[in-house]
């Protein structure tokens, strides 16, 4: 029983959600409406989940003196933080402000935003030296990715008369051989994701209902 | 010979350069051009100017939905396209809607809201108004759902806004109720959120939609373009610098064109630099 009324109930919801996308009547609008309801409710509970485990993964971390374990200490600081300056602010300013408070909006702008736009601003680096160590021209296939690459990274180069035919190439490049490739892998994505539904409804695909 | 064999020749050095010297020459050309203030001309692409010209051609009171579901580590690219059409909207009297659906954007969409708000009122004395002229709706997590539920009502997925304010309170909220009386969704995404509004957004509820990405992000969505399920896409820095551009409104993105240009140049310098040395090498050990 305790996997067969999960099952059971996959099997009747997912149905159900598929159907009232052809069924042109109130009743399958309001049967969706409630059912994105249930989805959202649903997702804030994932989302305490999420939270009681970073806390006890890190707690775990730091009691063990696992490697690198005064990082777990600066997540949960960080945590910890965040959320009493919200509740802080919550308290004392009023609900509208919990989000906007000093101290939060501080942390976030002066803490957040600058490791997060390093973080990000570092790939560069290793996409240069990337590049350099990955563009030779070894073999025919290479040698095409290496010059479509180049090409492509010409298209940001201003070159005078000579950037308008390296933006046509440029283009092309992008709307033909890239546009190709893509167009076959999304619609293999499709298909993939079509079956993955079709077997979860089924209950041929039980996974995420756990081992036992 | 002993010589020879214990240290590598020219070409092999160029083989190896170590990527401390590339770290560096990268961070010495990003500063000089940065510090030298140099500008580059930006060609504006078809699939850029149809963006703006669609909000070019809204009428006054027309509402558009902007999401903006990045986060800080991607805001360099993403931002300016944001301050630009915040203030294109304020500039054409068009309505904006705003959601995030980036756990870190909310914060981010404020500031960027209040500030473009302000340069708004700063150039022209116009002032807009919370509510009636913009309503930030903030984060909802599941960006699939939540957009899912925008096309059937807004107040599903938000019945307060970012501020905790009930929406049926705010006059812009009163007159919508979902998606389908938009003129238009403009999403602009570091994240796969952009492929949840071309689906559950645009294609469920037929909603015009143009997007803005990342330059690494952009070229997954060129099938989406020539298909006609979006009807702009701004790729990246360069993306957001036409858009600048066809605004008039020289801002962070134009600047960044020229350290991103010479950026390029140096790497596709090492490229070749890296393809002589192996070149050479190998036509060295064909003679040997």
């Amino acid at each position: 029983m305790r996997r067969q009324i999960p099952l059971l109930l996959v099997f009747l919801l997912g149905t159900a959600i598929v159907l009232q996308e052809f069924i042109p009547l109130d009743f399958a609008k309001a049967f969706k409406e409630f059912a994105l309801d249930w989805t959202i409710v649903i997702g804030v509970f994932a989302m305490a989940l999420g939270i009681w485990s970073l806390t006890k993964v890190s707690m775990e971390k730091v009691r063990r003196r696992s490697e690198n374990w005064q990082y777990s200490i600066v997540a949960l600081a960080g945590l910890a933080a965040m959320m009493l300056f919200s509740i802080w602010s919550w308290a004392t300013v009023g609900i509208e402000h919990a989000l906007s408070g000093y101290m939060f909006v501080q942390f976030f702008d002066y803490v957040m935003v600058p490791i997060q736009a390093t973080m990000f601003s570092l790939l560069a680096f290793f996409i240069a030296s990337a590049a350099y160590r990955a563009f030779r021209a070894r073999s025919l296939l290479a040698s095409l990715l290496l010059v479509a690459a180049v090409i492509v990274m010409l298209r940001v180069v201003y070159m005078g008369p000579l950037s308008d035919p390296v933006n046509v190439m440029a283009d092309w490049i992008i709307n033909v051989p890239n546009l190709a490739a893509k167009r076959a892998i999304l619609v293999g994505v499709g298909l993939g994701i079509v079956a993955t539904a079709l077997k979860v409804i089924l209950g041929i695909e039980r996974t995420y209902l756990g081992r036992d | 010979m002993a010589a020879n064999n214990s240290s590598p020749n020219l070409y092999e050095r160029m083989l190896t350069i170590d990527r401390r010297w590339i770290f560096m020459l990268l961070t010495i050309v990003v500063v000089v051009v940065y510090m030298l203030d140099l500008k580059v001309p930006v060609n504006v692409t078809e699939e850029v100017r149809t963006i703006y010209e669609r909000i070019e051609g809204l009428n006054e009171g027309a509402v558009i939905l902007l999401g903006m579901d990045y986060d800080p580590s991607t805001l360099a690219e993403l931002h300016p396209m944001t301050y630009t059409l915040l203030k294109q909207c304020f500039r054409k009297k068009v309505k904006v809607l705003v959601t995030a659906l980036h756990q870190n954007g909310p914060g981010m969409a404020d500031q960027a809201i209040r500030e473009s708000a302000t340069l708004h009122y700063e150039a022209t004395g116009d002032s807009v108004e919370y509510g009636r002229d913009l309503v930030f709706l903030g984060y909802k997590p599941y960006p699939a759902i939540v957009i899912n539920s925008l096309g059937q009502d807004f107040h599903i997925s938000f019945p307060l806004d970012y501020y905790n304010t009930s929406i049926d309170s705010l006059p812009l909220t009163q007159r919508i109720n979902n998606l389908t009386q938009v003129a238009a969704i403009i999403n602009i995404s570091g994240t796969s959120a952009t492929d949840y509004w071309i689906s559950y957004g645009a294609a469920a509820y037929n909603v015009p939609l143009a997007i803005g990405v990342t330059g690494v992000m952009a070229t997954d969505y060129y099938p989406y373009l020539q298909a006609g399920r979006i009807f702009g896409l701004m790729g990246g820095l360069k993306g957001a610098a036409e858009y600048e551009q066809l605004a008039g409104n020289v801002g962070s993105a134009t600047a960044g064109m020229a350290m991103q240009m010479w950026a390029h140049l140096l790497i596709i310098f090492f490229i070749i630099i890296g393809n002589i040395g192996y070149f050479m090498s190998k036509m060295q050990g064909a003679k040997e």
